[in-house]
């Protein structure tokens, strides 16, 4: 019952991006998720991402926890490092390898069982202290490995497969992420790929916690009437914040918008976050106003996607701890243990 | 765009590249998967069924379906050199490994005698592949069919043009003599001179079969002098075959660029050519020669020269020395049309031994009397209904190389399928326009979860090379077979390169949710949904560019998004992926069948019981 190796055999058209590979170069193994997961297009949007992004693979770490989502990072970047970790400890994990090697590019994969049950702790404090990672949620309300009980993200109110209601209120992790500090926050859906992959691309080139909740329809035990995270409910009541298009630095801007319905956030490495449709009365550098958005929405039955809020100036957890400009893991002896005239000079400045 | 219309057959027929290029529509993937599972008498019988000849048709058919295959888009910017499937040499494999029981399964495939038709005498002029194609398909219905054949033997151009080291003698035999077999009355060593005592003798249709016997003559300065050093290509290789001519001259100068040339320079290699060269009027890649032959007349050091147009013959003392040759370039006049204008260089004298003439071939019908009622165009071809190959004087039709002009096999044995099917109609009473409907059916291939009845594997395989007799061999003895055929292990890696066609994606928009599945784990980014638009509009913003307007885009109706589900079926694998990744099985795989049917089939196809019918 295992699906067929996808052929290497390729389109004729397929292009290389400016570091030499083509979009399949950044496929990994076939999927062994249920045929239609949401998961299996959040790994395509990450594929398409970072072949636009022209990342080199060898620069990324995907580092997950356990569950459906946290099992997708197989089924892309084969040619990255990456990280299974123990149930909701990929942040720490993630953390840990960040103050190792600052110069990568990191991405925490997980779902919902994962960040908003188990791993709860992790996630608070990872956001929180500023970690420089893409952090994702792939949030389907179910816990699909083990037959979809409720997660802790399911709505109040939304049925189980079996008929079942939820009577617990639930987490909402874009609602914690803002609180908490993250410098980028958006949510999107696996079922939109125009609006995900430019968040995607915008929050890996971010610096500091960037925060994305994507709605992922478990199409084995999530995805009937009566459930809020189906493919039908999630776009009846999908309510588009606004259309981000994302400009590299290298790029050239040549489409002009009369003033006033684009806005422009240029971030720390020269990228532009062009937002299109955005409300007038949203702005997405106000932490506060992002908060009341999306609980303004939440209490008009509606999922509000797109970008919430981003700070393109937020320090990251080595600003915080002040640390050298290179990786840790490239230190030699010399640099940390630099001899006993240093020691004495810092004795001497504690006096 | 308008919803695609699945429905309409030569949709599906469409896709199945191979099997439309085939001008009788042999069901390529099919018998490739036959060949496949080793089941080499149903893979020859199919192909029987369509293009009678498989031995013969396996060593030297013209292959348009090679071109065609979906296999050589595929492979484009995949590796070294995108290939088809060798699809001529597993039809090959089919005829080599057949078994003896085939004869008799052939007779259990014929259709019912037709009550009545034992009353009709049939005449075929030319015992060549159309004739006999006629045969096959009237005999079985009743009707008494006569060839009149001006050699001894059938198979007509196949037997006596076609050089032995292309086609072994008893391949000929074995597939003339299955026709024969079935009761048809062979007249040999009669030359009709006349068709008015043809008519005379009261045939209640006749055929004319005959091919395009006269070989194109160059008349330039020095032709009529020393003519037993300068010949005729077909008429030569003629001789050869019946032994008047056993040696060549040493330096062979050989005018033309087709598949004749090719067959003559490598017919004088074997007797006595040591060095042969092919003159050449236009450049390399615009000569009429298949691709293939070239190479194998390379291959075996034969020279290939262009841009050289013949000037004139050279004699000293009454012998042929040489030939002038003028050096030609293309021009493209303003509506693109190529001209061919000397390039103004010196004339360059070539020396030679023998020329064989290989410039084309004409049709000439001296024995059709023009006061018969039938009506000839302005080149002297006779008028004929395309569809259904019927002249102007009602009961005498044509096919072949006698129809259109020089073709090739498949075409005339599709020729004769459909003048087979107009002579049953006229017989029978019936308008001879209508056409016997073809067979189709599509069917789900699904078995259980990821599992499909055909092989979805898709082989990584580069073309097989056919293995060569050794050249010590084949150039010292003009009856060697040059190609060996496929060993079955060989033709089982080659069959597994085929795409399977023929297995169509069949989309049904109600049942899907938009996941987005498809379109991620397609290898060759065929799937897009996007909003409707006209036709250039959508080829240029799918997934990956559609740009090869000659294949299709199937266009669902709207989804439930109100977008469009568009699929590029450019280069779809057919891996199937589309529809495993499908969750609610809103893609299936479907076997799509197309068999054309022949004179007095349609209405046997017609009464079997209904298969499972198709959803929209």
């Amino acid at each position: 019952m295992t699906y067929l190796p996808k052929p290497k055999l390729h389109h004729p058209s397929l292009q290389k991006n400016a570091v030499g590979f083509t979009r399949r170069d950044y496929e990994g193994a076939i999927s062994t998720l249920c045929a239609g997961c949401g998961h299996d297009s959040i790994s395509a949007a990450i594929i398409q991402a970072c072949w636009e992004l022209d990342v080199e693979p060898h620069r990324v770490a995907k580092i997950s926890g356990i569950g459906c989502s946290s099992k997708t990072p197989t089924y892309f970047l084969s040619a990255s490092h990456g990280f299974n970790a123990v149930h909701g400890r990929m942040p720490s994990v993630l953390t840990g390898a960040n103050l190792a090697n600052r110069e990568l590019l990191y991405l925490g994969i997980s779902g919902d069982g994962d960040s908003a049950s188990i791993g709860i702790g992790q996630f608070v404090h990872a956001i929180r202290r500023g970690v420089d990672m893409l952090y994702i949620v792939e949030n389907n309300g179910v816990y699909g490995l083990t037959k979809g009980q409720f997660s802790a993200t399911a709505d109040q109110g939304s049925k189980s497969k079996k008929g079942a209601t939820n009577t617990d209120a639930p987490v909402d992790m874009v609602g914690m992420a803002l609180q908490l500090g993250a410098s980028f926050v958006a949510r999107s859906f696996s079922g939109d790929k125009t609006q995900l992959v430019p968040i995607l691309k915008a929050a890996m080139t971010h610096k500091g916690a960037s925060f994305v909740d994507v709605l992922s329809p478990c199409v084995a035990f999530n995805n009937h009437p009566g459930s809020t995270k189906s493919y039908d409910y999630v776009r009846e009541h999908n309510h588009a914040l606004c259309r981000m298009d994302f400009i590299s630095p290298r790029a050239e801007i040549t489409v002009d918008y009369p003033p006033g319905e684009v806005r422009e956030v240029r971030q720390h490495d020269g990228s532009v976050l062009r937002l299109r449709k955005l409300p007038e009365s949203h702005d997405t550098g106000d932490r506060v106003a992002a908060m009341n958005y999306l609980h303004a929405c939440q209490a008009r039955g509606e999922i509000v996607t797109g970008l919430l809020y981003v700070d393109p100036e937020a320090p990251d957890l080595h600003e915080h701890l002040q640390t050298v400009e290179v990786p840790f893991n490239t230190l030699g002896e010399r640099e940390l243990c630099p001899g006993s005239a240093v020691l004495a000079e810092i004795n001497a400045a504690l006096s | 765009m308008q919803p695609t219309d699945i429905r309409n057959p030569q949709y599906f027929h469409k896709v199945v590249d191979c099997q439309w290029a085939c001008p009788a529509h042999t069901r390529v993937p099919e018998y490739i998967r036959l060949i496949a599972g080793g089941r080499y008498d149903d893979a020859y019988l199919l192909n029987w069924d369509s293009n009678v000849f498989p031995g013969i048709l396996g060593r030297t058919c013209d292959r348009p379906c090679e071109p065609a295959c979906r296999r050589g888009r595929v492979e484009e910017s995949n590796g070294d050199k995108p290939e088809p499937v060798a699809i001529c040499r597993l039809k090959r494999v089919a005829a080599d490994h057949r078994g003896d029981g085939v004869e008799a399964r052939m007779r259990e495939r014929l259709p019912a005698p037709v009550s009545g038709a034992e009353r009709f005498r049939v005449a075929c002029i030319g015992g060549g592949p159309a004739s006999l194609t006629v045969a096959r398909d009237l005999v079985p219905l009743g009707y008494w069919i006569t060839i009149f054949e001006a050699d001894a033997k059938g198979g007509g151009f196949m037997r006596t043009q076609v050089p032995r080291f292309r086609l072994p003698e008893h391949v000929i035999d074995e597939e003339v003599g299955y026709i024969l077999g079935l009761g048809v009355e062979l007249v040999g060593n009669r030359r009709i001179d006349s068709l008015r005592e043809l008519l005379d003798e009261n045939f209640d249709a006749i055929f004319v079969g005959c091919g395009a016997p006269r070989g194109r003559d160059l008349h330039i300065p020095g032709r009529d002098e020393d003519t037993d050093r300068i010949h005729v290509g077909i008429e030569w290789l003629a001789s050869v075959y019946f032994g008047h001519v056993s040696k060549v001259g040493k330096r062979v100068l050989v005018l033309g660029g087709g598949n004749t040339a090719m067959d003559c320079c490598r017919s004088a290699r074997r007797l006595g050519g040591e060095d042969v060269k092919v003159m050449v009027r236009s450049g390399y890649e615009e000569m009429k020669a298949s691709p293939w032959e070239k190479e194998d007349a390379e291959h075996e050091g034969v020279e290939i020269l262009n841009w050289l147009n013949p000037k004139s013959f050279v004699h000293e003392d009454g012998k042929l020395t040489g030939m002038w040759f003028t050096p030609m370039r293309a021009e493209h006049d303003a509506n693109g049309k190529r001209k061919l204008l000397p390039t103004g260089e010196p004339d360059r004298l070539f020396e030679c031994d023998e020329v064989l003439i290989a410039v084309g071939q004409e049709n000439a019908f001296p024995w059709i009397e023009r006061d018969l009622g039938m009506e000839f165009d302005e080149w002297g071809m006779p008028k004929l209904d395309k569809l259904t190959m019927q002249s102007t004087l009602p009961r005498v039709f044509f096919g072949g190389d006698a129809a259109f002009g020089p073709k090739n096999i498949i075409w005339a044995v599709e020729h004769g399928h459909q003048a087979a099917a107009s002579i049953h109609n006229f017989l029978q009473g019936e308008d001879v326009r209508n056409r016997p409907p073809p067979l189709t059916n599509l069917v789900s291939q699904k078995m259980g979860i990821h599992e499909w009845s055909y092989d979805n594997d898709i082989s990584p395989d580069e073309r097989f090379v056919v293995p060569w007799a050794p050249k010590e061999k084949t150039l010292t003895n003009i009856h060697q077979e040059v190609e060996l055929g496929f060993d079955i292990q060989t033709a089982w890696k080659e069959a597994q390169r085929c795409l399977n066609c023929d297995v169509q994606t069949v989309f049904s928009k109600d049942v899907c949710i938009e996941c987005d599945a498809c379109v991620d784990v397609c290898p060759m980014d065929c799937i897009t949904f996007t909003t409707n638009d006209e036709e250039a509009g959508l080829r240029a913003r799918l997934t990956a560019p559609a740009n090869n307007k000659e294949q299709d885009l199937y266009v669902s109706d709207p989804v439930k998004t109100g977008r469009v589900m568009v699929k590029d079926e450019d280069v779809c694998l057919h891996c199937g992926l589309c529809a495993e990744r499908c969750p609610t099985g809103a893609w299936d795989m479907r076997r799509f069948l197309f068999a054309e049917s022949y004179a007095g089939r349609g209405e046997d196809y017609s009464a079997r019981p209904a298969r499972k019918q198709v959803a929209a």
